[in-house]
């Protein structure tokens, strides 16, 4: 397998008048040929800022790239120009947004939509481009697609229009799609039916994906390595395997104890991860997650973790001074000195 | 687990054949409106003293429609809703405002259902001040803190407005505010899913803490079948304004016997890749119709996997096919086709 995407210490941050938002202050991961990664984490931890970067889509200003480096197809997305960058958006990498319902132009029917695109990329004529949407729309399961082509988006669903978007996404056969939070507008039957579309045009394309979510479920059934977030970095990585089943990193285990499971009976209590994310314009000195971690030695007040290799799995990584040591049964590291 | 049927303890809340039907405004002046959007149609559970009624269902199910008729923020079109045996569609507006001292609600939204001009000691102690439950505003003041306390804020708070709180701490105002009367009820309307899940979990146990401590009754709105299934002790499946199953809470998930409810489960990610391998997944074809036309027969039945020909003309009842467990398909229970 070849490498299709690379960032490299990726920092992307946002001035505001008197404080500097670190929203992703060094993100570094990998993407080869046909994977699908996701990239998790709660509101403000940099997931959707990472897919704006790599899209050059940050707007400026406030927001500014200030370092690293991301390199698609071999190519150095930050060195480009606007007009490669052109070519590259929407026709090598499609992006579906998680709000189905603002995404599309109300005034424009979808046969419009998805063939500018086409048009502009491909350098198609007009009715090649108009056949190439309505095979599009019956690749995203869209019944009748091609009478469908001359309707606006108010006479689709919310299911109808986020199969739209997949579509508009892959309508110049792309490399990459990165779906940023594709199906928490959706109802739940709705969002199955989305997730195994993507799952589907993943395999039968053979194209490379990045999910963002929030939800550790929508990865478990969907993804083959998974990238956790918080406060703009990457704090744990891994095949999906050993995230669930030996997650390393305490915010990684935090969140698999603190969400409710269907599968699980009713009676048990949850353990929330206590306090709030801290203020990206305000971090502390090492590590981010210091003040919410039940685990917290002196070490990390002081030096920031790197993300380091952990004993289990192959390319499992934490960003965490303790995440190597095995723990106890109560998942405490064996011989570490904790404090309180 | 309390079995319903053989429980003699009275329902706090009992809901009967409630429908609530929106008229949609057709064209022209002077004409009548001639459809409906059927949010709730006819609807009937109970709620017993203590309980967590859990009800989920997808949008547009009437879920929420159904939340707001039973605190009467919405009058039903037919039927009726009792309260602690007392018929709240008849009570007039100065019965029912005594009547809100009891019953309260969560909502959703954190940031749209606290007012931006008030503070948070202003917003919790409006209901004081409403009900006349303290004497001295310095008694509502000390009030207020308590409240703050229970719910896990710091008493110097109550002077900041919404807008410095974030969003968790938002709904910790919202609930202060409706405990604040001391109710026995609570409608909580998708009280977390606002929320970020590290977050959410501080809001569920909270909502479990005060339950135990103040013997509240819950009726949990929600989208979100995994949270319900770990606060609620029954639960109801709503789709398109009908009542499709109620159960037992871990009767419904471990042996659901509707499809809808079946098919419901099975679209629920679990956090785990061992499990999502095992299990099985049923993938509902198309979309849920419009609640104005809803379908014939059983309203399921246009996605339903086991559907027949009888399922698009009759209306299936509501029947109690094990102790507590109560499902409206043709297609189950002794008699099943």
């Amino acid at each position: 397998m070849t490498t299709l995407l690379e960032v490299e210490n990726l920092k992307t941050h946002f001035f505001a008048r008197n404080s500097v938002i670190k929203a992703v202050d060094g993100v570094t991961f990998d993407l080869e040929e046909g994977e699908s990664l996701a990239l998790v984490g709660e509101s403000g931890c940099g997931k959707s800022v990472t897919a704006m970067s790599i899209m050059r889509l940050i707007p400026n200003p406030p927001g500014k790239i200030v370092g690293g480096s991301i390199r698609f197809m071999g190519q150095d997305l930050l060195q480009a120009d606007e007009a490669t960058m052109r070519g590259i958006r929407g026709n090598k990498i499609g992006m579906v947004f998680q709000e189905p319902m603002t995404s599309l132009n109300p005034v424009l029917s979808i046969e419009r939509q998805l063939s500018e695109a086409v048009q502009e990329h491909l350098k198609v004529s007009k009715s090649a481009a108009v056949d190439r949407a309505a095979e599009l729309l019956d690749l995203v399961g869209i019944p009748g697609g091609k009478q469908r082509l001359k309707d606006y988006p108010h006479q689709f669903s919310g299911g109808m229009r986020q199969r739209v978007m997949i579509a508009m996404a892959l309508s110049c056969d792309p490399k990459l799609l990165i779906a940023d939070e594709p199906t928490t507008a959706l109802d739940v039957t709705i969002q199955a039916q989305i997730l195994e579309l993507i799952r589907k045009v993943q395999r039968e394309l053979g194209i490379s994906v990045i999910i963002i979510t929030h939800n550790l479920g929508v990865v478990a059934r969907y993804v083959d390595r998974i990238n956790v977030m918080y406060a703009g970095r990457i704090v744990e990585r891994g095949v999906l395997g050993d995230i669930f089943a030996d997650p390393r990193h305490p915010y990684t285990k935090g969140l698999l104890a603190s969400v409710p499971r269907l599968d699980r009976p009713k009676g048990s209590r949850l353990i929330p991860i206590d306090g709030m994310p801290p203020d990206l314009s305000a971090l502390p000195d090492g590590c981010a997650f210091r003040e919410r971690c039940t685990y917290a030695v002196d070490r990390c007040a002081t030096d920031t973790p790197l993300v380091m290799p952990v004993s289990s799995g192959v390319g499992h990584q934490a960003a965490c001074w303790i995440a190597d040591q095995d723990t106890d049964a109560s998942g405490r590291p064996v011989g570490a000195a904790i404090d309180g | 687990m309390v079995d319903q049927s053989t429980d003699p303890s009275p329902a706090l809340v009992t809901v009967s054949n409630v429908k609530k039907y929106f008229p949609v405004n057709s064209r022209g002046i002077l004409q009548r409106n001639a459809q409906y959007v059927r949010a709730v149609d006819d609807v009937s559970f109970t709620i017993k003293r203590g309980e967590t009624l859990g009800l989920v269902g997808e949008s547009g199910s009437g879920k929420s429609t159904l939340g707001r008729c039973i605190v009467q923020l919405h009058k039903q079109t037919e039927g009726q809703i009792k309260f602690d045996g007392v018929e709240l569609s008849t009570l007039g507006n100065k019965e029912m405002r005594t009547m809100r001292r009891r019953i309260n609600m969560i909502f959703q939204d954190p940031y749209s259902s606290l007012s931006p001009r008030m503070t948070a000691g202003g917003i919790i102690g409006e209901p004081i001040e409403i009900h006349k439950l303290t004497g001295s505003s310095a008694e509502v003041r000390d009030r207020v803190e308590e409240l703050l306390r229970i719910v896990g804020l710091n008493p110097y708070m109550a002077d900041r407005y919404p807008h410095e709180f974030s969003g968790g701490q938002r709904q910790r105002i919202g609930i202060a505010r409706a405990i604040a009367a001391e109710p026995e009820f609570i409608v909580a309307d998708e009280p977390v899913s606002a929320l970020d899940v590290s977050i959410q979990a501080q809001v569920i146990n909270l909502m479990q803490d005060l339950q135990e401590r103040f013997n509240l009754t819950y009726l949990l709105i929600a989208h979100d079948l995994s949270v319900v299934r770990h606060i609620s002790d029954r639960v109801a499946v709503m789709y398109l304004g009908k009542l499709m199953e109620i159960a037992p809470c871990d009767d419904l998930y471990e042996t659901p016997l509707h499809p809808y409810t079946q098919a419901l489960l099975s679209a629920v990610p679990v956090p785990d890749p061992k499990v999502e391998l095992e299990r099985e997944h049923i993938v509902l074809q198309g979309d849920i119709p419009s609640p104005i036309s809803p379908p014939s027969g059983c309203v399921f039945h246009t996605r339903c996997p086991i559907a027949v020909a009888e399922c698009a003309m009759t209306v299936p009842p509501l029947r109690e096919v094990a102790p507590g467990h109560m499902t409206a398909c043709l297609r189950v229970g002794p008699d099943a086709i």
